[in-house]
């Protein structure tokens, strides 16, 4: 179990080492970063000024160091624009995108989870059919259609819910949902094929004809084995979710880090993108790493497999 | 998990596609980019700002819009007909170079093993490790947008999802009596992933394709709500979105409209990504 922890761990910073290097090249595809961080009226000598400053204008490898040595300190740099940390932006914005992605985990889990069930139970009857629209539609629906469909009804028409920023819970409902719409299908759709699979083999076909009721069955024996694949997406979805809201907070001008990186795009603010682009991707590989964690404690014999 | 457990097999349908009309729906939104200059009733970038936001039906001096207007009074059935183009071009381009780019560093990958697997597959991991739409928009961030700079940077983002598939598919293909016997016979590398290998792993590719293609044509339009795609006055359904919304309490065509045309056009390519994959992958149901 120790030797496996330590692997993927081991693992998952090789990978964070990759990200990092990934996104110091991309933030050279032009060649010269320091024209991402000027305003465009800069003059030629507040280019050169900025791109000493900044150390631009030394050796790659000694930048590529550097730049490692900064993320290692947890320093991602100031903003441009507003000479502010950037750890400290993040900071005071990551607590709204959390609630907004837990907001919306809860409706892409309690809505898709119970659709998928509804879809491997029920196979080719009319109600899963419908269910299996309904997916589908959730599916091709750009969130920042959704959303603007719900403001449209639920605001303006309705008048029920508030169009956009935060307040109380009732600001929250309709971010959520717009957020959690696309995840809830891959959930719906992760349930029913690992319901489907798992229904289909030898120990869930025994307990049938020993005359265990379906419920039972679902809970007591075919829960735990098709809940593997589930977590796998729920990390992924996770991440997919922190990424989304970059276009549901515009949307619902809800203050949370996806905000801020599209201001930050506008502003040409080019360390704050950068910032919350590293911390997208830290939080991917996190998840990634919990989600393997979290397998082994559920299914023992993933362990043995990779001692092999 | 494996295949053998599957329940039953259902009978082979006959028809490849199982139903017609998503079909339809994509020669209909293809045929409308292609003929857009013919087929819109405007200049789609032209304005008439007496007519701003009308609601559609609406005839202001020489426009009549049957799908209401804009803010700037420009037709939105035109601009709605030329954004077809922006959202189709996007979506080929970039599914096509991620297509070739992955497919050939994954089958590479997979039949050269060793330290080639090692370096393409690690790179892999790294990109499917930031999430896509985050490496899209730093990377439009560094290079300005445009409509090329959309296509290489989806390129960019989207070809290990093809690598993974190509890499895994060409492992089992390789060990194939014929594959083995190929290079006996003494077929080089090229001949042996070209002729033998790629005729094998082209379904599974293409599988992926299809589902990519619904979300290349989201992630333009997506790009273009935030202001990193194609730029203005060019007409992209995104970028309708994402001004329209601004008058979503007075003029609700202005974004509605070519939203509905987005959903349409990607629950298509959907249902006929799922037809394909059915037909083509019989692991997956």
């Amino acid at each position: 179990m120790q030797g496996f922890l330590l692997r993927r761990t081991g693992q998952a910073l090789v990978t964070i080492l990759g990200v990092v290097t990934l996104i110091f090249f991309v933030q050279r595809l032009t060649g010269d970063p320091t024209y991402l961080l000027v305003p465009e009226t800069a003059t030629k000598a507040d280019v050169e000024a900025l791109r000493h400053a900044l150390g631009f204008d030394r050796p790659l490898l000694v930048q590529y160091l550097d730049f490692l040595a900064d993320l290692a300190r947890f320093d991602l740099g100031q903003s441009v624009v507003q000479r502010v940390p950037v750890l400290t932006i993040i900071a005071s914005r990551l607590p709204y995108t959390l609630m907004l992605a837990a907001g919306a985990l809860v409706v892409a889990c309690g809505i898709g989870v119970p659709m998928g069930i509804l879809l491997a139970v029920f196979r080719d009857r009319p109600i899963a059919k419908a269910a299996s629209g309904i997916v589908l539609a959730a599916q091709s629906m750009p969130t920042f259609w959704s959303g603007i469909l719900m403001i449209l009804v639920f605001s303006v028409l309705l008048g029920w819910l508030p169009p956009s920023s935060t307040g109380d819970f009732s600001h929250l409902i309709m971010p959520s949902f717009a957020l959690g719409l696309l995840s809830m299908a891959t959930f719906a759709r992760i349930t029913r094929s690992a319901l489907l699979d798992e229904l289909s083999k030898d120990y869930a076909r025994t307990a049938r004809s020993r005359g265990v009721r379906t419920g039972r069955l679902l809970l007591r024996h075919v829960a735990r084995n098709a809940s593997i694949p589930l977590i796998t997406v729920a990390a992924l979805e996770i991440s997919n979710l922190l990424a989304g809201a970059v276009i549901v907070e515009t949307v619902f001008a809800w203050p949370g880090i996806g905000q801020v990186t599209v201001q930050a795009i506008l502003a040409r603010d080019f360390m704050i993108v950068q910032g919350v682009v590293l911390m997208g991707a830290f939080v991917t590989v996190l998840l990634n790493l919990l989600s393997d964690v979290l397998y082994s404690i559920i299914d023992p014999r993933i362990v043995l497999e990779g001692t092999r | 998990m494996s295949a053998v457990a599957s329940p039953l097999p259902r009978p082979r349908r006959q028809l490849p596609l199982r139903r017609w009309w998503p079909v339809a729906i994509i020669a209909l939104v293809v045929l409308a980019a292609i003929l857009a200059p013919w087929l819109a009733p405007y200049d789609p970038n032209a304005q008439n700002l007496a007519g701003r936001l009308k609601p559609p039906g609406t005839v202001s001096r020489s426009f009549h819009y049957w799908l209401g207007s804009d803010e700037l009074g420009r037709d939105l059935l035109s601009r709605i007909i030329h954004g077809a183009r922006v959202s189709l071009i996007v979506a080929f381009a970039s599914v096509i170079l991620s297509g070739t780019v992955g497919t050939v560093l994954g089958m590479i990958a997979g039949y050269r093993r060793g330290l080639v697997e090692t370096a393409v597959m690690r790179v892999v991991d790294i990109f499917l490790s930031i999430p896509a739409v985050l490496l899209a928009i730093i990377t439009v961030a560094v290079l300005g947008p445009s409509l090329v700079n959309v296509i290489m940077v989806l390129a960019l983002t989207r070809w290990p999802r093809y690598a993974r598939v190509a890499y895994s598919q060409t492992l089992s293909v390789a060990t194939m009596p014929y594959v083995r016997l190929a290079a006996l016979m003494g077929a080089g590398s090229g001949r042996i992933l070209f002729r033998h290998i790629l005729p094998n792993i082209i379904g599974g590719v293409s599988v992926v394709a299809t589902l990519e293609f619904g979300l290349m044509v989201l992630f333009e339009a997506g790009l273009s709500f935030l202001g990193l795609g194609v730029q203005p006055p060019t007409a992209s359904w995104g970028a309708m979105l994402s001004t329209g919304r601004n008058y979503v309490a007075t003029a609700w065509w202005a974004a509605t409209l070519p939203g509905l045309c987005l959903f349409v056009l990607v629950l298509a390519v959907n249902l006929t990504g799922d037809a394909v994959r059915d037909r083509l992958d019989p692991r997956f149901r």
